[in-house]
């Protein structure tokens, strides 16, 4: 009888390890789709997600990664199919057409009914008064400063304001010799310099590129900053090549002595060690017009999280998104990506290890983040138009005002 | 009996065919009839893809795209290209087709030389623009060179300045290119039987003759193959364009496949991307009927 019986038990048993190991019996399975996980240490991501998973039984994790491009296009798609994953890493630039397909959650009733502490958070992007994403990491836009450069130039304090940088590239460039004082890279490929290497000194003076909710680029500030920059090219202080000209490529003229300044994020800063580990270089905030004693606003590009409106897992999934941005969480996650904390009470630990990186954070905590392309339509066309509008300018076809008056045109069509 | 087998056996034999090309239609229908199709639906509808329930578009897209100037702009910009690259693609490949198909050239030579020519067509289009960004930067190689034997006095930024940007893809591109008309134009002159020029010897022909009473003739079927499929592919060339210049700069370079492109992943307006796609879709079929149409001639 024994004999019997054994076999239908072990049967059973297996049957129940299966279900339990699937977790078909009761585990909800939360699918988190983004670009981090191949630019973490190998491993690091899932094991954050393992440790989450530990903390609350019963829902598992799943990790979609890609490239940064290739997950674009897949949460687009994602969002046109009504196919997003639970869990979405977000772009800033992406979030206002992923709103407009319905795609986002509001956040705001998950953060009433836990009781979620909002000043715990460095920013909450909302869109039409919807609360959709959360800034995880927050990779800053200093200005890299070449002190070897800049002490055979003969600058001794390293600039503070617009006319000092101006002064600063000025000694800084030796045409003859291939160096320059600062770098502009305007590529239509990746305009992305449209908002770290122009608008950056917009913000940085407490100003701001929109008023009311519009594009207000014929305003004073944004008028004042395309001056700035055609003074400095028509100083010749700006490295050639500025229309087709890479963030990568600013870099490594920056790695390879060729200028003296860029602004650039602080996430490279490994990268330029590791290029050129002789290079002796300083982090300075990006200098503000005359007479600004505010606070400054820090460019900033960010690993955003937000939940999916067609989730049928919203409550397991705010779970994660608190869980990534309590403090203990928060401060490991970004020590990993060299970032800045999403966590106002965070604090990552290489900013106490490393100089360069400990400079950065009294930046970052004596000013604010600041890019106002996060949640604007079509950001990435914006850029574009208005790269378009400062390569025309720089090529002397028009005056910073025309520049200004053709992207505010441009503009005005998307919103 | 037999009539029911006779008119079995008529519709087996009818039917074969078509089971033996099944499985290649059902792959063209599945990976280039359907993403077609699917294209032209998207250009009649409002936010294609992005909204789950479009609304019909009509011509709209269409109207869009001819009223704006850099749609212009880049039709002009993909003529130039193109038609710069298969013209100098075919004389650069007949030039050096015919130099490796000279005997006067030492065999060892040829050999070493033949596989120099051939070498800008192994490399991906990738590996081209990255090695021309290089040579052409500021900086580069070339400046360096032509400034010091006094061709230009100051550093030209090629590839960044609006007057030379379209002319630098473009040789680039002209670089990359010719060794597929070379290679044809190769084993067509070796094909010519060597009677034709014995003939022209005994009567006194001239090289320049031969060139042109022989060879040219005898290698115009290639040439004018060769030339519409190079005219096709050209016309859709991207990477390189894409990673020397982006389109830029202000709008110099766009060509209509970065145009694009950047509707559709910079603009997100999927509708007009592909309202675009189509016109760019016609244009190429207008050349494919037109080879195909050579090719039935022959």
């Amino acid at each position: 009888m024994m004999f019997r019986i054994q076999p239908a038990m072990l049967k059973i048993a297996a049957a129940a390890w299966l279900l339990g190991a699937t977790g078909a019996m009761a585990d909800t399975t939360l699918e988190f789709t983004q670009w981090w996980e191949p630019e973490l240490p190998a491993g690091s991501l899932r094991a954050i997600m393992d440790d989450f998973e530990a903390a609350n039984p019963g829902i598992k994790v799943t990790l979609v990664s890609g490239p940064y491009a290739t997950t674009r296009d897949q949460i687009s798609v994602g969002a046109a199919t009504g196919t997003l994953s639970d869990v979405v890493g977000l772009d800033g630039a992406w979030v206002n057409n992923l709103n407009a397909q319905g795609a986002l959650a509001d956040m705001n009733p998950m953060m009433d009914a836990s009781k979620f502490d909002k000043t715990q958070v460095a920013d909450i992007i909302k869109v039409d008064g919807k609360a959709v994403m959360f800034p995880v990491a927050s990779f800053v836009y200093p200005v890299f400063v070449n002190l070897d450069l800049a002490a055979q130039a003969g600058v001794t304090k390293l600039p503070s304001t617009r006319a000092e940088f101006l002064e600063a590239a000025k000694k800084m460039t030796h045409a003859d010799k291939n160096q320059y004082g600062w770098v502009l890279p305007l590529s239509l490929q990746t305009p992305s310099g449209v908002q770290n290497d122009m608008m950056s000194w917009v913000w940085a003076s407490g100003q701001s590129m929109m008023a009311n909710g519009k594009p207000d680029l014929e305003g004073k500030p944004v008028v004042d900053m395309l001056t700035f920059v055609k003074s400095l090219n028509d100083a010749g202080t700006v490295s050639p090549g500025i229309a087709t000209k890479t963030e990568q490529e600013k870099v490594e003229e920056f790695v390879n002595d060729r200028v003296g300044m860029m602004i650039d994020s602080l996430a490279h800063v490994n990268l330029i060690r590791k290029r050129n580990p002789k290079l002796n270089f300083d982090l300075i905030p990006v200098p503000v017009v005359e007479n600004y004693t505010g606070k400054r606003g820090l460019p900033y590009a960010s690993w955003g999280i937000g939940i999916s409106a067609a989730s049928k897992h919203q409550e397991e999934a705010w779970k994660l998104v608190q869980y990534l941005m309590s403090e203990k969480v928060n401060a490991k996650l970004v020590s990993l990506a060299n970032a800045f904390p999403g966590n106002v009470n965070a604090k990552p630990d290489f900013v106490t290890s490393d100089k360069a990186f400990g400079k950065a954070f009294e930046i970052f905590k004596t000013g604010y983040l600041a890019n106002e392309f996060t949640g604007l339509p079509v950001a990435e066309d914006l850029m574009t138009q208005f790269d378009v509008q400062a390569q025309k300018m720089l090529a002397g076809e028009q005056s910073p005002e025309q520049a200004a008056a053709a992207a505010q045109k441009g503009w005005m069509a998307k919103f | 009996m037999t009539r029911q087998k006779r008119s079995h056996h008529k519709l087996k034999r009818a039917v074969a065919p078509y089971l033996y090309l099944s499985p290649s239609l059902l792959i063209i229908g599945l990976l280039m009839l359907l993403p077609m199709v699917t294209v032209i639906a998207y250009s009649f509808q409002n936010s294609a893809v992005l909204r789950r329930d479009p609304s019909f578009a009509g011509l709209k897209h269409y109207q869009a795209i001819f009223d704006d100037p850099v749609f212009w702009a880049s039709l002009w910009h993909t003529l130039y290209f193109t038609c710069m690259s298969v013209i100098f693609h075919m004389t650069i490949g007949m030039v050096f087709a015919l130099m490796l198909n000279s005997d006067r050239i030492n065999p060892t030579l040829r050999s070493v030389l033949r596989v120099l020519y051939i070498l800008p067509w192994l490399f991906t289009a990738v590996i081209i623009a990255v090695i021309w960004r290089l040579l052409l930067e500021p900086n580069g190689v070339v400046n360096s060179m032509l400034m010091q034997i006094g061709i230009i006095g100051s550093k030209v930024e090629w590839f960044s300045s609006p007057q030379t940007a379209l002319h630098a893809v473009t040789f680039a591109n002209i670089w990359a290119g010719y060794p597929l008309f070379m290679v044809s134009l190769l084993a067509g002159l070796q094909g010519i039987p060597k009677d034709f020029y014995e003939a022209a010897d005994i009567d006194g022909a001239k090289a320049y003759q031969k060139l042109i009473f022989i060879t040219i003739p005898q290698l115009m079927p290639i040439i004018i193959s060769i030339s519409l499929l190079d005219f096709i592919w050209t016309m859709q060339v991207f990477p390189l364009i894409w990673i020397t210049t982006g389109g830029g700069p202000i709008y110099s370079t766009e060509v209509l496949s970065t145009y694009t492109y950047k509707l559709a992943f910079s603009s997100y307006n999927l509708s007009q991307a592909s309202a675009s796609a189509v016109v760019i879709l016609l244009i190429s079929l207008g050349l494919t009927l037109f080879y195909i149409r050579y090719q039935k001639a022959r």
